[in-house]
């Protein structure tokens, strides 16, 4: 009997996962990464696999980029499983951005603003050039940077704030009512704004930031003004309901966007701007950015603008931001399908019969 | 080897609650299955959570099977009709770390059986629970892909667009092209899509004793057949339904009623046919040897 089992076994898989763990490590010469390695030199790796991962610990993502081998979206994957075994135990109050304790703060809309820019840490204005010191084993140098004479306003109110009080831009609408969890239901459609921001938030960053980009190309007609893009630390507070009043239960740093777009005005509402909101863990300001715009696109409808594009349309996008359903599925490929492959084996040959015996018959007439 | 128990290599993981899934969660997808087994082939949406295996692998079948297994439960897990596949071990893996449950290769001793693009050759039981991973729930969603149109659609069993598709077919090729996730008609009332078995297994849903679970992890969408419910596959008066078959019979065990997959055996074109279901094919191997063995004794 020459048939070869192709089908693969327990010994097999063990085995592959000893072989990743191999690879995993490395050269055992070259000392091991820890986390703090990972968590204070990698930051904006981190940073990227706590946003997509929804969860806020940064040994977590650590551990997660270890695992990974440095594979975000396999990190992100090992977040989002861990974090699904924890119990939802509250509601947290929502972060005030507006007492944030800013470390960046920039606005595109305006040349000053009350409390002023800060540049603060960005890759902005560095020169990509291959930074070869780096290369070496030994640090060169401090690296530590100049504190301003000035200590920043400890208020900084958001821009967005200041052009509302004219009535040019659309009043925040405050939210009120239980909010949707994403995490505990699934999505329907029409999409709330708080289902919209919750998927967009965990959205993979690649993908938010191709269909951002595409709607500045004509699909999407948005141009867009980034109003103010803020990075610092914020505190959660939850209000346990015996308390009756908020306690402080962490700090976390985050990044907001804000973006001014157009609107020409409608029957009912005169012409103003409007506004798309981007937020996320950590310093992710690509992200940030990118779900500024999609949030925009997507209000089309509520807006009474024509949905036309793919970015406008949230049963396009929506359903298909979160890299760990995306990549799951296409992967999902690499699984047998022997048996419906050997249904379609069957359906092509009978359907090449068909069609030569058509071909031989209309020959002989 | 029939069955283990635990084997060395898993041992429960005790860092996780009994089969993975918390409690609540747990409840949440009972409750769903409930409501999927009161109304046959409608599509409940479920809080669906992540799971350590990636969506596409099963995650809506691990999730349902995590909500109805106990520790009394004996189960099976195929893909492509195989217990070997190693989609198929893993799985099984996994509810032996995180439910340390008996595991079983026979059709008839499980209690519960997860299943990736198969029924098993051998009829089930009352009592029995099948369980099928779906990747997607929504036999519409490939006529419409928006969810807001599909809802209305089976919302006024509007289905003349399927028919449509199908009728489509037998213009173009004289006869249904379909040949794996062939949508049925549940209980007369609502369009299913029976994940992609090949359609060679669907009349088996049909009055099947055992119940019939459908997980969609990814889709967030659970549905069901109680048992002994009608089961129909969408056809015509004059293009009544039929189901594959091959000239040949199993290289094996030489079954000629059961689904066979093709295995290439060299590089110069040779293959042999071999049962997709390896529990049946391996039982019917047994009982030839056994016969043989009785006929030299006699």
């Amino acid at each position: 009997m020459s048939y070869v089992a192709v089908k693969g076994g327990e010994r097999a898989i063990l085995n592959s996962q000893k072989l990743v763990a191999e690879n995993r490590r490395g050269n055992p010469k070259v000392s091991e990464l820890s986390l703090d390695q990972i968590s204070e030199q990698f930051g904006l790796a981190v940073d990227r696999v706590m946003v997509e991962g929804s969860i806020y610990d940064r040994l977590l993502g650590a551990l997660a980029l270890k695992q990974a081998q440095g594979d975000a979206l396999e990190a992100i994957f090992l977040l989002r499983a861990f974090r699904t075994t924890l119990p939802r135990f509250g509601v947290s109050a929502p972060i005030d951005t507006g007492a944030m304790r800013v470390r960046r703060r920039i606005s595109a809309t305006f040349k000053d603003i009350p409390g002023g820019q800060v540049l603060g840490p960005t890759y902005d204005y560095v020169h990509r050039l291959l930074d070869f010191s780096l290369a070496a084993e030994v640090s060169v140098g401090s690296a530590e940077a100049n504190a301003a004479e000035e200590a920043l306003d400890p208020t900084m109110p958001r821009v967005i704030d200041i052009l509302g009080q004219e009535g040019l831009i659309e009043e925040e609408r405050e939210g009120g009512g239980e909010v949707f969890d994403l995490t505990r239901e699934p999505m329907t459609f029409p999409a709330g704004r708080d289902q919209r921001l919750q998927n967009l938030a965990r959205a993979d960053e690649g993908f938010l930031l191709g269909l951002a980009y595409s709607t500045t190309r004509g699909y999407g007609g948005a141009h867009p003004f980034v109003g103010e893009i803020r990075l610092g630390e914020v505190l959660v507070e939850i209000e346990p309901e015996e308390l009756g009043f908020p306690i402080a239960i962490a700090e976390i740093t985050v990044t907001e966007c804000q973006t001014i777009n157009q609107f020409r005005g409608s029957a009912e509402k005169p012409p103003q701007f409007t506004r798309g909101y981007g937020l996320t863990f950590g310093h992710c300001e690509r992200k940030a950015i990118s779900m500024a715009l999609i949030d925009r696109a997507l209000r089309a409808p509520e807006l009474g603008e024509d949905v036309r594009h793919p970015a406008q349309n949230e049963q396009f996008v929506l359903p298909h931001t979160d890299n760990v359903e995306a990549n799951g599925l296409i992967s999902h490929f690499k699984l047998p399908h022997y048996v419906d492959f050997q249904a379609e084996l069957q359906l092509l040959r009978r359907l090449r019969e068909e069609h030569e015996a058509a071909k031989d018959a209309g020959a002989t007439q | 080897m029939s069955t283990n128990s635990n084997n060395e290599q898993s041992g429960h993981n005790e860092g996780y609650n009994f089969a993975y899934l918390d409690e609540q969660t747990k409840r949440m997808i009972r409750r769903s299955l409930l409501k999927a087994l009161s109304i046959p082939g409608y599509q409940v949406p479920f809080g669906s959570r992540e799971m350590p295996l990636p969506y596409g692998w099963g995650t809506g079948g691990i999730q349902v099977t995590a909500s109805v297994i106990g520790p009394k439960d004996r189960l099976k897990v195929i893909d492509q009709g195989a217990d070997d596949t190693t989609n198929a071990v893993s799985i099984r893996r996994f509810f032996q770390m995180v439910a340390d449950v008996a595991t079983t290769e026979k059709v008839l001793e499980a209690s519960i059986i997860q299943t990736r693009h198969r029924i098993p050759e051998t009829p089930l039981n009352e009592g029995q629970i099948i369980v099928y991973q779906v990747p997607t729930p929504d036999p519409l969603s490939k006529i419409d892909p928006r969810e807001s149109e599909t809802r209305k659609m089976h919302a006024y069993a509007e289905y003349g667009v399927m028919q449509l598709t199908l009728y489509e077919d037998i213009a173009r090729f004289g006869h249904i092209a379909k040949t794996y996730d062939y949508p049925v008609l549940v209980n007369g009332r609502h369009l299913m899509s029976p994940s992609p078995i090949p359609k060679f297994d669907n009349p088996k849903m049909q009055d099947n004793p055992a119940i019939q679970l459908y997980g969609a992890g990814r889709e967030k969408r659970i549905y069901a057949i109680p048992p002994y419910t009608t089961v129909k596959s969408l056809d015509f008066d004059d293009h009544p339904f039929s189901m594959q078959s091959w000239s040949g019979c199993c290289s094996l065990c030489g079954s000629t009623t059961s689904y066979l997959d093709e295995v290439i055996t060299d590089d110069s074109g040779g293959r042999i046919f071999v049962c997709s279901d390896t529990d049946y094919c391996n039982d019917r191997q047994a009982q030839l040897l056994c016969d043989e063995h009785s006929e030299v004794q006699t």
